[in-house]
């Protein structure tokens, strides 16, 4: 027997980009709790995860998700050095904003607010997009984090420089690297199994 | 002198053991471990429970290319003729991914306000010779990945239904979309520390 799409009559929609806290609703069945093996509860990496659909959806493949998962963690919440937090979930959030990701976007535009404070200049980047003007370097960030994003990439060693000129070190370099990265993983993911639901 | 490393990351940007962006890699030991863990869990040979084989290294083949990515596309190749022994397989899927011109991120916007937004883009679809030497699971597969690869946020329902359509489960669907995601970050990781080494 085929397996089926699920249904979510009741959703909301959530058209624009927004700081708001929105749901999200997969459309392929989720694992329910009572089919975990240890081995799905490896994979979840937080038990609390079983709460989340996403992750209970993506867990069909525990392996994968418990590397992606250590993967995202290492990323965005090692605290040794590098680029500060705030920056690289503004990173994440460029890169959720031009890919047009509202879920992610939303998300990550909460921790980027929350950790720099500048709630407003993130606002603008949510409002008016990417070329956004938030300051030296914030923009840099963010031009070298879309530059990533195009598909083919479109990062230089003018990307690098700006960088550079902007006082970040190669660790912070490579923690906007990384961290604009993982928003393509992570993006393509929701955009192409779910949806947002601002229900 | 020294072993090369066996980190696919490394190995495609080219990082020397003891060089700076060793050092700086080492900084995120866990992010490094776990992105070869992921390539291992999607791409060795043990991996494939679930769905085959032979049908992630076709995408993956597949998705290197359309990123115009060379070492990364050299690669994935070169595993897809080592799984397969599939010549014709490899060609076609040079092929398909050759004829392709698309640049991303495209795509609509489901709201008024964003329309000034909304960019337009080519679908991919394989010619008669390529749907041939694909056979039906692997053309859907990579209708799927361009889709995803070139413009994610028009990727509906209805791509889904394409694919439990040609006969993959919602399980294979989550791995197949994992090989395609997980590829547009590994393939920019090397893209970017490659620059960073200047």
């Amino acid at each position: 027997m085929t397996d089926m799409l699920v249904a979510h009559p009741g959703i909301k929609s959530s058209p624009v980009f927004t700081q708001d806290e929105i749901e999200w609703v997969p459309w392929l069945e989720p694992l329910t709790p009572s089919e975990l093996t240890p081995a799905h509860w490896a994979g979840l990496v937080d038990e609390a995860r079983s709460k989340s659909d996403y992750f209970m959806l993506l867990v069909r493949d525990p392996g994968v998700l418990e590397a992606r998962t250590l993967t995202d963690k290492d990323i965005f919440y090692n605290p040794d050095g590098g680029l500060p937090r705030a920056e690289r979930e503004l990173a994440a959030l460029a890169v959720s904003r031009f890919n047009g990701c509202i879920f992610c976007a939303s998300v990550h535009a909460r921790f980027a607010s929350t950790y720099s404070k500048r709630r407003d200049e993130i606002q603008r980047l949510l409002g008016e997009g990417v070329g956004a003007d938030i300051g030296e370097r914030w923009n840099a960030i963010v031009a070298a984090s879309v530059a990533l994003t195009t598909t083919p990439s479109a990062f230089s060693s003018e990307h690098v420089r700006q960088l550079r000129d902007a006082r970040l070190d190669d660790l912070a370099i490579a923690d906007v690297i990384q961290s604009a990265a993982f928003f393509n993983w992570a993006n393509r993911l929701m955009l192409s199994l779910g949806e947002p639901d601002a229900a | 002198m020294t072993q090369a490393s066996s980190d696919i990351i490394d190995q495609l940007v080219g990082i020397a053991p003891g060089s700076a962006l060793d050092a700086i890699r080492a900084r995120r030991p866990r992010a490094r471990a776990n992105a070869e863990r992921t390539y291992r869990e999607l791409f060795a040979p043990q991996a494939a429970e679930g769905l085959p084989l032979r049908e992630r290294l076709a995408v993956a083949a597949f998705v290197a290319r359309l990123h115009r990515s060379e070492p990364a596309a050299a690669h994935y190749a070169g595993l897809l003729v080592e799984e397969t022994q599939d010549s014709a397989l490899a060609a076609a899927v040079a092929a398909a991914a050759a004829s392709d011109a698309a640049h991303g991120p495209y795509g609509h916007f489901p709201s008024l306000e964003l329309r000034s937004e909304d960019r337009d883009g080519p679908t991919w679809a394989p010619d008669a010779e390529q749907a041939a030497a694909l056979g039906p699971r692997l053309m859907a597969a990579f209708i799927h990945a361009h889709l995803v690869v070139f413009h994610p946020r028009g990727a509906g329902r209805d791509a889904l239904r394409a694919l439990l359509a040609a006969g993959f489960s919602t399980t294979e669907i989550v791995t197949l979309s994992q090989a395609i995601a997980f590829l547009s970050f590994q393939i920019r990781v090397v893209q970017g520390l490659r620059l960073l080494a200047g």
